[in-house]
């Protein structure tokens, strides 16, 4: 894992003066809510539905026991003793006081995290795969390249005030854990024919009111140049992309109004001018930071077999355990979608042994996952039922990854602000309608996704079924959607047709789920039937 | 009628204008009428309150209801976590909002 | 208006800043003023005559200005660079760092909250148009 060192700290430490300064002076009049507004966004503070809300930032999803701890120590200290972890990696706190964000990012300060640039109009969080660096399937480990990205972005002085946000994420492996194609800019990492390592380069993705799947705007981008391409395609977008209209201000548009190929052009032409400055790090620096994401001591010659025989743990096992690239060990996924639960909820208590179980049983490493999940990278195999066993008794033991109700939802009407319906309790009623593990697993994968708004932080549109909450006529109502995806195979769910109410947007999917399983061929996901038998079927069976 | 509501500028709690001051109990809120909005001004300036707005409500028997399921749930705290609600030892108060 | 700032040891340009139409069509101008919206590479064939290049932040929102002005310093212009418009204390390390050196806000900037906000970094990530040194630079030497 990355550590700061003096510089890294020394930013970090002015940015906590910097924003106490900023509070005084909002407090003392000395600015406006208006001038303030962009300021605190830049911090992560919102003005939500029943307090400020602070979304501290966990660059590309990757945590120490350490700074785990220091979550649950602000959710108890300053909140309400739970946080909320994000599609973007990051977590949420709902309850917070203007007064205490500057204490609060003190606290993150002295275990090397910050809430910088975890909204407004900026860079963002880049986000990554959840099981870099134990994954069987990674050609490298992308997180050096995603620090590198962390530290160029931050306070990047010429694109702080963009038209509107901008998310990268990064990947190395074919399998895309973390929707790049529905980024601003999506990363892969790949060898080419030659053997080099690179980046193909995905721009204009992304979800909201437009959604749209990225296209390649370079199949191959050297890695030690990256940087001064990504300052190059910044820069066009921060020229050229609209300001007219906070609804066509994403960079989506201006690839897309554009033309892929011709703002491929235009990046081209500025970085034939901006790779010229020396703006990229020497790879000295990219080695310094590589050497910290160095594998941990693994031991070898160990046992690559686990006892299955506990009926319970078989079953979370084979659903929420995943392969490690390291003989001897696994990849533990902990589910934050109990039934009943709120999707990615979770108290100060189950942070607290999340860390615990890390630095125990984990080489002192978590990851969030973009579907608001928890990750333990590199578990010894031999520890699994000793780890399980902690996790039922603290209920984070939902043997639920990747079925029906390990549903992402967004915070919704509950929370949010700009929401137009509530989100949870459509999931807590769906989650409990397919409540038994046989029939979740039965139906298999199956990326249920919700959100509250058409901004779409649910990620609906990349649901393999998807929810929509709009409000008609001052009633929260619900659209369906089918056929998303998030993944390698990146597509746009489609809507069904007339919306629903809360109940009948659950019967609806009963009705879709049950049309799958007429309609299934041996082996074939939810996913794969509808793109083999398109929407008709579904529809029919919906309405009827 | 119109109820003037906004959040506490340094707690960010859900605040109602109640005449003279503001209360995180929307059973407190009085009508502004048609000064809502001269309130609002004045109060924002003296940082009294951030980012209020004017709403339409109704008297009911149940006391003061702002007409949307928003306000209404700010009025509340969230649904699902009726725990954290303003009134959590009231078991109807989560009926009251949908 | 607000107070003027300036970061620059010369005396200050009198000469009137024209329109970017205008300073096209007239090839004697010294001074122009560039909005939000054109594009600061028109000035390049003329760079070495101008003195004074104002550039209008119509909205604080509006960062089309930090691009325009990290152009006009990477294509060598050294004269005076000012930010005119919605400028306010928090953006001004940013276009200190883009090049400009000369502001000329709306409304009063407070001096002690720039003076704070400007020392505020010892450190930054990036190589920029103000010559500080990044801190992968210093990292290794």
């Amino acid at each position: 894992m990355y550590k700061y060192d003096e510089y890294d700290q020394s930013i970090v430490d002015a940015r906590v003066e910097e924003f106490r300064d900023q509070v005084e002076r909002r407090l003392a009049g000395e600015i406006s809510e208006d001038q303030f507004k962009p300021l605190r966004l830049m911090n992560g503070l919102y003005l939500q539905l029943h307090a400020y809300m602070l979304r501290v930032a966990i660059p590309y999803g990757t945590m120490d026991s350490r700074q785990m701890r220091m979550l649950a120590h602000i959710a108890r200290k300053y909140d309400r003793d739970y946080g909320h972890f994000t599609t973007r990696q990051n977590i949420q706190y709902n309850w917070i006081k203007l007064e205490d964000a500057p204490d609060i990012l003190a606290d993150l300060a002295s275990v090397e995290m910050h809430a910088i640039q975890t909204s407004g109009n900026c860079i963002r969080n880049t986000t990554s795969d959840q099981f870099a660096g134990a994954a069987a399937d990674e050609v490298t480990d992308p997180r050096p390249w995603a620090e590198l990205l962390r530290q160029w972005s931050t306070f990047h002085p010429e694109f702080s005030y963009l038209p509107r946000k901008f998310k990268i994420a990064i990947v190395a492996a074919e399998e895309d854990r973390a929707a790049i194609k529905l980024h601003d800019i999506g990363l892969q990492l790949y060898h080419n024919d030659a053997g080099e390592l690179g980046f193909r380069v995905f721009v204009g993705g992304g979800m909201g009111r437009t959604p749209m799947v990225a296209p390649v705007i370079r199949e191959f981008l050297p890695t030690q140049d990256f940087l001064s391409y990504l300052e190059a395609c910044l820069r066009v977008y921060n020229r050229y992309g609209r300001r007219d209209n906070i609804y066509k201000a994403r960079i989506k548009i201006l690839v897309h109004e554009l033309g892929a190929a011709e703002y491929a052009r235009q990046v081209e032409e500025e970085w034939a001018h901006v790779k010229t400055l020396g703006l990229d790090p020497p790879p000295g620096e990219f080695e310094r930071i590589a050497a910290q994401f160095a594998p941990p001591p693994f031991e070898t010659g160990i046992a690559d077999t686990v006892d299955r025989s506990d009926p319970d743990f078989a079953v979370w096992l084979d659903q929420n355990v995943k392969a490690h690239k390291q003989p001897g060990y696994a990849i533990v996924n902990i589910s934050l979608k109990p039934v009943g639960g709120i999707p990615g909820d979770a108290s100060s208590a189950q942070i607290d042994l999340m860390a615990d179980l890390a630095e125990t049983y984990g080489f002192d490493e978590l990851r969030v996952t973009h579907a608001q999940n928890i990750v333990l990278p590199h578990v010894k195999k031999a520890d699994l039922y000793t780890i399980w066993q902690k996790l039922v008794a603290a209920d984070l033991a939902s043997a639920n990854l990747d079925l029906i109700s390990d549903i992402i939802a967004c915070p919704g009407l509950d929370y949010c602000s700009l929401a137009n319906a509530r989100s949870i309790p459509v999931a807590q009623k769906i989650a409990k309608r397919f409540e038994g593990l046989d029939r979740q697993r039965d139906l298999g994968e199956l990326k249920l996704k919700i959100s509250g708004c058409i901004n779409a932080c649910g990620h609906h549109h990349a649901g393999h079924i998807g929810i929509l909450g709009v409000d008609r006529k001052g009633t929260e109502n619900y659209q369906l959607l089918l056929g998303g995806s998030g993944a390698e195979d990146a597509s746009l769910g489609r809507i069904t047709g007339p919306g629903f109410d809360e109940d009948g947007v659950v019967d609806a999917i009963e009705r879709t789920v049950e049309t799958y399983r007429t309609l299934r061929t041996e082996g074939e996901r939810f996913l794969d039937t509808y793109r083999r038998v398109g929407m008709d079927p579904f529809k029919e069976a919906i309405y009827g | 009628m119109k109820l003037l509501t906004g959040n506490d500028l340094k707690t960010g709690d859900v605040v109602w204008w109640t005449g003279s001051d503001w209360s995180r109990h929307v059973a407190d809120a009085v009508d502004v009428d048609g000064h809502g909005e001269a309130i609002a001004a004045a109060e924002e300036a003296a940082r009294r309150v951030n980012a209020p707005y004017v709403i339409d409500g109704e008297a009911t028997p149940d006391g003061l209801r702002p007409g949307h399921i928003k306000d209404r749930i700010r009025a509340l705290g969230p649904t699902v976590r009726l725990d954290l609600n303003i009134k959590p030892a009231d078991p109807k108060a989560g009926s009251w909002v949908i | 208006m607000g107070n003027a700032l300036r970061f620059r040891d010369d005396a200050a340009h009198e000469e009137p800043a024209v329109t970017l139409d205008a300073f096209l069509g007239q090839t004697n101008a010294t001074a122009v003023r560039l909005e939000s919206d054109e594009d600061a590479r028109k000035l390049i064939p003329q760079l070495g005559q101008l003195a004074l290049i104002e550039i209008a932040f119509p909205k604080f929102r509006d960062g089309r200005g930090y691009s325009a002005a990290r152009i006009l310093r990477e294509a060598g212009y050294t004269g005076e660079l000012r930010a005119a418009g919605d400028v306010l204390v928090d953006q001004i390390p940013y276009m200190r760092r883009c090049g400009f050196d000369s502001f000329a806000p709306e409304a009063d900037i407070d001096t002690a909250a720039l003076e704070r906000a400007l020392s505020r970094y010892e450190h930054v990530y990036q190589k920029a148009a103000d010559g500080r040194s990044p801190v992968w630079a210093l990292r290794h030497g």
